[in-house]
């Protein structure tokens, strides 16, 4: 499995990524939606976590563009909040999970891990 | 005053003086009083001009009444002295055709006595008085021939003046008459006297056939005032008459107006019959004759009091109706411009915090992260001094931050939903919330908050921030209400197939009756400078827009029980609604998106 972690602050996106290498979880990171892109371009991932708000590519239309560049990548949305509206624009563009900051590894890993079984979302 | 309280109109005492746009109390009176004139000057003066008219016709039937009685008098008086002058003519008569020789032959006068019974009747008695005053001849029921008149004065009078006519009297057999005496006029050496008795029955009938007024009374009286022939008012012949007027022969002849002995008014007409001791009376009762008159007055008096007391009850209704309704429709709009402050106050407070929550949610995510590396890296790293120490303080760093995101995600949760949005809504997670924004003010003042919620309850359609604000207002009244140690109990259950009941009660000083029918109109507070009176008025629209409602039971010193019953699915009257489906926004911040 190998994860791809895209968010503005890079402090973030490099503590995840140490803390899923910590775990022995294959990863790369970005701090822009284009950057991100790029990486996906020459790389296949598994997982992409990505921020809803950054600035020049946003979230959601990043998604859009990971979703048509790799269509098995399955994408995980960080939220500051579940602003239902947004959710609904994610849903529609393909994200496949979303997750309220500030992120708990266990419940990030545990999302990727229950996407196997394509079971029941935990709520 | 219990009914001055209710008739009075709501805008009269000034409850809400910051809201009133104008003085209702002088647009009552301006319309009340213009209405007033308007329609009551016309009836007045309608009125005014009737009733003038109406006392002319009333001065116009008392002259009627008196020109009546004038006429009555004259005609009375005619038909008196008529029937006089015929018996003293036809005594005059017999005295001038029949010598003193003739006359004494009881045998002649007895013809001539039998010949005046005839030809005009009310003859009783008839003698002849010689010189000396002696009766020399009598024909008549009596036995008074023989007798001495010598001395009496109507003899003198009748030798002095040639005529004498008597008062009334009652003679032997009781029954009334009178007195014609007539000297011998053509021979002056013989000086003898013709006396008749008449029977005043004759004269009784004669004023009986007058053109009398139902309630009037006419009679004669002698100068004495005693009554000569019978009165329906007076009593009998020789009875007194009251009424005289005071001294003065010029009040024997005309009208006086005098009281009968209830004081009622009356008038009387005299007229003295000339050459006889007689004079007319006729009396009459104004009253009764213009009682129809007084009754009319009496009506249009009445139906024009009834006009106007009904025009006032109308205009009075009617102006209280419109001044009323302008008063209700300006609270409504003060009230709507309140509420509009009031929500883009709230909107801007929201954008704020929410504008400052998410800033703070990035360097928290931040921290949060930060923390759990250097647990993993403590987790991997060998033993060494404080090594629990340090566990101990990620721990307690990962617990304030999940503090701080929770605040974050409460200030969020309320700033969204400005406008009217529709989703599924778990109400356990919204009380929850809500109790977060109060749960801490219910601690210190230990004040138990109990939730009675069926695990199993759907989840309803509605707007989430404005259910959250809803709930928010009615939890912060009950938590003003309760006294510290108190108790509040929310529960929540279906209510039929349609709709789920939210019921919030508390064990606070409960609400009057007097002012629980006013406690959801705008600005309208208990709590003094401290309550905006918006709370329950904004909760109460936010459920009606949401097709539901709200109950409210209270007993003073008990409690208050706030019931709100909305309907489960959204009404399909607003079209934006739209169904979102999504996680709840828990503080934990884990969920999916389901298709």
């Amino acid at each position: 499995m190998k994860v791809l972690l895209i968010d503005d602050e890079k402090e973030l996106v490099t503590t995840l990524s140490e803390r899923l290498d910590l775990r022995h979880i294959a990863n790369d990171w970005a701090t822009s939606g284009e950057e991100g892109l790029e990486l996906i371009k020459r790389h296949a991932y598994d997982w992409v976590v990505i921020d809803l708000k950054m600035p020049g590519l946003g979230g959601l239309e990043a998604i859009q563009r990971i979703k048509k560049t790799s269509p098995s990548t399955r994408i995980i949305l960080l939220t500051g909040h579940s602003a239902a509206e947004d959710l609904d624009h994610a849903l529609e563009l393909g994200a496949d999970r979303y997750l309220v900051k500030p992120v708990d590894i266990d419940v990030l890993l545990s999302l990727m891990q229950t996407d196997k079984a394509q079971e029941e979302w935990p709520r | 005053m219990g009914f001055l309280k209710k008739i009075k109109p709501a805008f009269w005492d000034r409850r809400d003086p910051g809201l009133e746009l104008m003085n209702y109390r002088r647009l009552w009176a301006n319309t009340f009083w213009a209405a007033v004139a308007v329609t009551l000057a016309p009836l007045v003066f309608l009125a005014g001009i009737n009733f003038y008219q109406f006392e002319n016709q009333y001065e116009l039937q008392r002259n009627e009444i008196d020109n009546h009685m004038q006429r009555m008098l004259a005609t009375g008086k005619v038909q008196i002295s008529y029937f006089l002058d015929e018996r003293r003519a036809a005594l005059a008569y017999v005295n001038l055709e029949n010598a003193f020789g003739e006359l004494s032959n009881r045998r002649h006068l007895g013809a001539i006595f039998r010949h005046l019974r005839q030809s005009f009747g009310g003859f009783v008695d008839l003698g002849l008085i010689d010189a000396s005053g002696i009766q020399e001849t009598y024909i008549g029921p009596y036995n008074l021939a023989g007798r001495d008149y010598k001395d009496q004065d109507w003899y003198k009078e009748v030798l002095i003046r040639g005529i004498y006519i008597s008062d009334v009297f009652l003679g032997h057999r009781n029954f009334p008459h009178f007195v014609i005496a007539v000297r011998h006029e053509k021979d002056m050496d013989q000086t003898y006297v013709l006396r008749a008795t008449i029977d005043t029955g004759r004269l009784n009938e004669l004023l009986k056939a007058t053109d009398l007024q139902p309630t009037g009374d006419i009679f004669l009286i002698n100068q004495q005032g005693v009554l000569q022939t019978p009165s329906q008012l007076y009593g009998g012949v020789l009875s007194g008459f009251p009424l005289l007027p005071p001294k003065g022969a010029a009040q024997w002849n005309g009208i006086h107006e005098a009281e009968d002995r209830f004081g009622r008014p009356l008038l009387v007409g005299l007229a003295k019959v000339d050459g006889t001791p007689f004079t007319l009376v006729v009396v009459n009762q104004p009253q009764v004759l213009l009682k129809k008159w007084d009754l009319l007055r009496i009506n249009v008096i009445v139906m024009v009091g009834l006009s106007v007391l009904a025009i006032l009850a109308v205009i009075w209704w009617g102006s209280n109706n419109l001044v009323n309704r302008i008063y209700v429709t300006d609270l409504r709009r003060a009230a709507v411009l309140h509420e509009v402050e009031y929500t883009n106050k709230l909107a801007s407070i929201g954008r704020l915090a929410a504008g400052v929550a998410h800033e703070i949610n990035n360097p928290v995510a931040i921290i949060n992260e930060k923390v759990g590396l250097m647990e993993d890296l403590l987790g991997v790293s060998g033993e060494f001094s404080h090594k629990e120490k340090f566990l101990a303080q990620t721990k307690v760093i990962k617990d304030s931050v999940k503090r701080v995101s929770d605040i974050t995600h409460r200030l969020l949760g309320f700033a969204r939903h400005l406008p009217m949005k529709t989703e599924q809504i778990h109400l356990e997670n919204l009380i929850k919330e809500v109790l977060g924004f109060l749960g801490r003010e219910a601690q210190y003042r230990n004040i138990s908050v109990n939730q009675r919620i069926p695990p199993d309850i759907e989840p309803l359609e509605a707007d989430k921030g404005q259910l959250q604000q809803v709930l928010l207002n009615i939890l912060n009244n009950a938590l003003a209400a309760v006294g510290d140690g108190g108790e509040i109990n929310i529960a929540v259950g279906p209510l039929g197939d349609q709709q789920i009941a939210i019921s919030i009660a508390d064990n606070g000083v409960g609400i009057p009756a007097e002012d629980l029918k006013s406690i959801f109109e705008p600005f309208f507070s208990t709590k003094g400078d401290k309550g905006t009176g918006l709370g329950l008025s904004i909760t109460y629209g936010i459920v009606q827009k949401m097709g539901g409602h709200i109950e409210v039971e209270s007993e003073p010193g008990q409690g208050t029980t706030f019931t709100i019953i909305l309907p489960k699915r959204r009404p399909p009257a607003n079209p934006e609604a739209r169904t979102a489906s999504g996680g709840a926004a828990d503080a934990s911040g884990q969920g999916g998106i389901t298709a």
